[in-house]
């Protein structure tokens, strides 16, 4: 059987959900065969076997995080060569994308971006994306080279699937452009203690409506009550009100969670280019006129200052 | 010391407009209005920004790949203070995907001579952002992309780069490839004198001859990719939408229970 190549997104050994979603894809296609490079990479072998990855092939070398994307690319170039997969499935985040372009263009092949789901075909695996703020679907084949094809988090259901997951030491020799730029301070975020923003299963969003950055701590509260991510509209990071990383919307996330809780967010056209994709849509909005209700499965017309904290208490209650 | 700068701007169809397909599933810019797209309105602004901070000689130069109307974009990009413009056209460019227009973009700098080039995030009909990425690959020079705050110094390019995990400050040689996010800072409106100054400026026309490319490496048939079908997404079906008398919360509540998120 064909073996597909996936780059495996991970914390010091801790792999993240998407690379568990891309195990599941790929064994649509063929038989996963894992990348891991950097600090710990050998420690996300258990976790990528439990899903189904017949082979990790791993590589450590301090230039994976001291260089910008290329010594990645490196590596993964050569585990292509290597292995000659069907296939490369690469995290659709904004490094994963530069990494599994350079990468296409190196072997000759197309690239596809933000899959959002993936089944195999006669000519290749067929991608599905969406495109134009989410208004149209696209099916698309890479019709050259090796498909080198990058998806986005929660395309997939994470799939338990026992393989051998056998450690392999990747021979990789890096480039001149490897360190052509240097990564001189990093900065870790603080953690909320909350879930991802891409990868939630739920979440509560707040937008011009909120009017004041004190004001989201009633769109936490609600996240928390829910388990969910917290995420905001453009007007609102512009505002100043909350931090960018967790803008939904055409220059921020697109997210595409089972459930998305819009508070105060009118539904303008940036912001529903990253959220339209969501399973069930809800809606706070005082205005009954705004766009967003165009898009939702159950809408409030109401003022989020008495609606939301009344949501979230009866969300705690029943949670007893 | 001299510094070329060559900003890669795209006209895109309005993002505000209904945007589809032509029959042959390329994206349509005929029946809808097009413009310079938002996001790399920031990378000229930073290519502003930088000439303005600049002791050295800066030339700041916008190309774009694009049919007759994408002159549009060049002539707003001018208007916001580039210098002069260069457009690639050409009927066999019908079609070219990312990586045929990375080629003809590499192509295109390396032929206007550079030491910087400046890209949006990602364009707003696309949203790939994967062309900066493939012009460093192409150019062999280094990539300091997604940069939410860019500086050039001495030869040297700075920039904060905001990722989910971390924020990375990074350093490259010159010549590079920056791309900027939309949180490196508001671009500028053209002024009246802008305007006007504009429409005075140099606008070159290249075709693919010029840049020593045959048409199958790109257009639709030379595309790398291929899209099978493309389909208008259903409309979400109509919800239940409720007013507040009291009951708003509750009610919502309800709903989730009812849909087993609570």
């Amino acid at each position: 059987m064909a073996e597909v190549l996936v780059y495996v997104d991970h914390v010091d050994g801790a792999v993240r959900k998407p690379t568990l979603e891309l195990l599941t894809l790929a064994r649509r296609i063929g038989e996963p065969v894992a990348v891991a490079l950097g600090n710990g990479a050998a420690d996300t072998a258990a976790a990528l076997a439990e899903h189904g990855a017949v082979k990790v092939l791993t590589h450590d070398a301090s230039e994976y995080a001291d260089y910008l994307v290329v010594p990645k690319v490196d590596a993964l170039q050569a585990a292509v060569e290597a292995v000659s997969p069907a296939a490369v499935l690469v995290p659709s985040s904004a490094e994963g994308k530069e990494i599994a372009a350079r990468l296409a263009l190196r072997i000759g092949s197309g690239i596809i971006t933000d899959a959002v789901d993936l089944e195999a075909g006669d000519e290749g695996p067929v991608a599905t994306q969406s495109v134009f703020a989410a208004s149209f679907t696209t099916k698309s084949r890479v019709s050259k080279g090796t498909p080198v094809i990058t998806v986005k988090p929660n395309s997939a259901a994470v799939e338990a699937a026992a393989a051998a997951g056998a450690v392999e030491a990747l021979a990789v020799t890096f480039s001149a452009a490897a360190t052509g730029t240097k990564v001189t301070a990093r900065t870790a975020r603080e953690s909320t203690g909350r879930p991802e923003l891409t990868e939630a299963a739920i979440v509560v969003s707040g937008g011009r409506g909120v009017n004041g950055a004190e004001n989201f701590a009633i769109i936490e509260a609600l996240a928390d009550s829910l388990g969910a991510a917290v995420g905001a509209s453009r007007a609102a990071v512009d505002a100043g009100w909350y931090p960018h990383t967790n803008q939904v919307g055409q220059t921020g996330k697109s997210v595409s969670p089972q459930l998305y809780i819009a508070n105060g967010i009118s539904g303008a056209i940036q912001h529903r280019a990253g959220m339209q994709t969501s399973k069930t849509i809800v809606a706070v909005n005082k205005d009954a006129e705004a766009p967003i209700f165009e898009l939702v499965d159950f809408g409030v017309v109401g003022d989020l200052f008495d609606v939301v904290p009344q949501l979230t208490d009866e969300v705690k209650a029943r949670k007893g | 010391m001299s510094l070329r700068i060559v900003v890669t701007v795209k006209y895109v169809p309005d993002a505000t407009g209904d945007r589809h397909f032509a029959d042959d599933l390329t994206v349509d810019r005929d029946d809808v209005d097009g413009l310079l797209s938002e996001l790399d309105e920031y990378a000229v602004e930073q290519a502003l920004q930088i000439s303005e901070n600049s002791d050295d000689d800066v030339e700041v130069t916008v190309l774009t790949v694009g049919p007759e109307d994408a002159k549009d974009a060049l002539r707003k990009a001018l208007s916001m203070g580039a210098d002069k413009a260069i457009h690639v056209e050409d009927d066999d460019l019908h079609g070219t995907d990312a990586i045929g227009t990375s080629l003809v973009l590499a192509k295109a700098i390396e032929k206007a001579g550079f030491d910087l080039v400046v890209s949006g995030m990602a364009s707003t009909d696309g949203t790939a952002g994967v062309v900066p990425a493939l012009l460093a690959e192409r150019l062999g020079i280094p990539q300091v992309t997604l940069l939410s705050e860019v500086s050039v110094e001495d030869g040297t390019v700075k920039g904060r780069r905001d990722g989910d995990a971390a924020s990375e400050q990074l350093e490259a040689s010159l010549p590079a490839v920056v791309s900027v996010t939309d949180q490196s800072g508001e671009a500028r409106y053209p002024s009246f004198k802008g305007i006007m100054a504009a429409k005075k400026k140099p606008v070159e026309s290249w075709d693919l001859s010029d840049l020593d490319i045959e048409a199958e490496e790109v257009g639709l048939e030379g595309a790398w990719t291929k899209v099978e079908d493309a389909a208008a997404r259903p409309a979400r079906t109509a919800g239940t939408i409720v007013k507040d008398e009291g009951e708003g919360g509750k009610q919502l509540a309800e709903f989730l229970a009812g849909q087993k998120f609570i």
